[in-house]
């Protein structure tokens, strides 16, 4: 199931690349179009930090977590440079599951 | 031309060089150490959370989309179904089909080209080239960001696989927030848009709210709902443009009278502009 996933995903993948180099001449995407693949592509990626930093399978996943993503949330809505936010949600987690919150 | 005299063009990294210009250069390099980041994480994240190597590794090399990546790396961690996996994965990927047409002509004019060079097509390889001045600098920047980022990615991506092993407990260091720490950043300048980010917020709400009873992997593709919040209202915008201090109107004539490129163009900048994954 996992090979099948990684193909369809692969091939489907290539398939949106190759569109713009074979078709430029032939068709022109409405540029509403275009703005609703961005959005789309924003709210998947928000709604997914979401449930990955609050849940584990059906429930909470602790605070250590969320508030690790919180710090390098921050940090990255502050233009940190991207190692920055790595390693302060990182660094912030791993200080509080040291510290004994779960 | 004779092959060796194609192999040497092919490497000869002074004339790219001089092409591409020392600044861009750079650029493109620190772009490739973030990402290299990224790739590490995902490679250690996935394998702690019990996946074999072989799945980080062939979706690096296949599927060449970090969101993407992350996204259906997270389904089947969290044992959502195939379907969900793969939906997530295309609906992140969707903004390709524009990022083609935008740099379409910077790939080259040979079949090979064009086939070699849609694979390295990524937020940051798209956003390199289109901010070049010409069509040599253009071509040049396309391939030495997405053959550089390919590179660097999948190398990344199998070191991150084998510290996996190294650490253990991956969650003691951390690294489970790490990826929503990512998605976050990867998402931040897009967010800058006000239907963009009420539609994101919304959603993000929704599927938290969801996951406690439905399937893993459904309740982020329910977000998807959150679309409707931005549709209400159609000047929805580019990230970027949001920043700046055009009104609505004059934004809407601008996107009107610029073609495909440009319209393209502010969408990869934003998604590249945290210089993080590849697609």
């Amino acid at each position: 199931m996992r090979a099948l996933v990684i193909a369809i995903l692969a091939i489907g993948t290539y398939a949106f690349r190759l569109t713009g180099p074979l078709l430029r001449h032939r068709v022109r995407i409405p540029d509403r179009l275009e703005r609703l693949a961005s959005t789309a592509a924003a709210v998947l990626l928000v709604a997914l930090a979401a449930t990955a930093a609050l849940t584990q399978g059906h429930a909470f996943a602790g605070w250590a977590r969320p508030a690790g993503v919180l710090a390098g949330g921050i940090l990255a809505a502050r233009r940190a440079p991207f190692p920055v936010v790595v390693v302060a949600a990182a660094a912030t987690t791993a200080l509080l599951r040291l510290a004994g919150v779960g | 031309m004779t092959n060796t005299s194609f192999l040497f063009r092919l490497i000869d990294v002074r004339s790219v060089w001089r092409t591409v210009g020392a600044e861009t250069f750079r650029d493109i390099a620190l772009v490739c150490f973030a990402d290299a980041i990224v790739g590490a994480t995902f490679g250690a994240i996935t394998v702690s959370g019990g996946l074999p190597v072989w799945v980080p590794v062939s979706m690096s090399l296949l599927i060449f989309a970090g969101g993407a990546q992350f996204a259906a790396a997270g389904v089947m961690l969290a044992g959502g179904s195939a379907a969900a996996a793969i939906a997530a994965g295309l609906v992140l990927n969707s903004r390709l089909v524009p990022y083609g047409f935008a740099v379409a002509d910077a790939l080259g004019g040979k079949w090979w080209a064009r086939l070699a060079g849609a694979h390295v097509m990524t937020d940051e390889s798209v956003a390199f080239a289109l901010r070049q001045s010409d069509h040599a600098r253009r071509r040049a920047a396309f391939w030495v960001c997405g053959a550089g980022l390919f590179v660097v990615w999948n190398l990344a991506v199998v070191a991150g696989t084998t510290a996996a092993r190294y650490v253990g407990n991956t969650d003691a260091i951390g690294l489970d927030a790490v990826f929503p720490a990512v998605l976050l950043a990867l998402v931040m300048p897009a967010l800058a848009d006000r239907a963009t980010r009420q539609a994101a917020v919304a959603g993000a709400v929704l599927a938290v709210a969801l996951t406690p009873v439905l399937p893993p992997g459904l309740p982020v593709l329910i977000a998807l709902a959150g679309l409707a919040l931005a549709l209400r209202r159609p000047t929805g915008l580019h990230p970027d443009r949001s920043m700046s201090a055009e009104t609505n109107e004059s934004r809407e004539e601008t996107n009107a009278r610029r073609g495909d490129e440009a319209a393209a163009a502010p969408v990869a900048e934003a998604n590249a502009a945290r210089a993080t994954e590849p697609g």
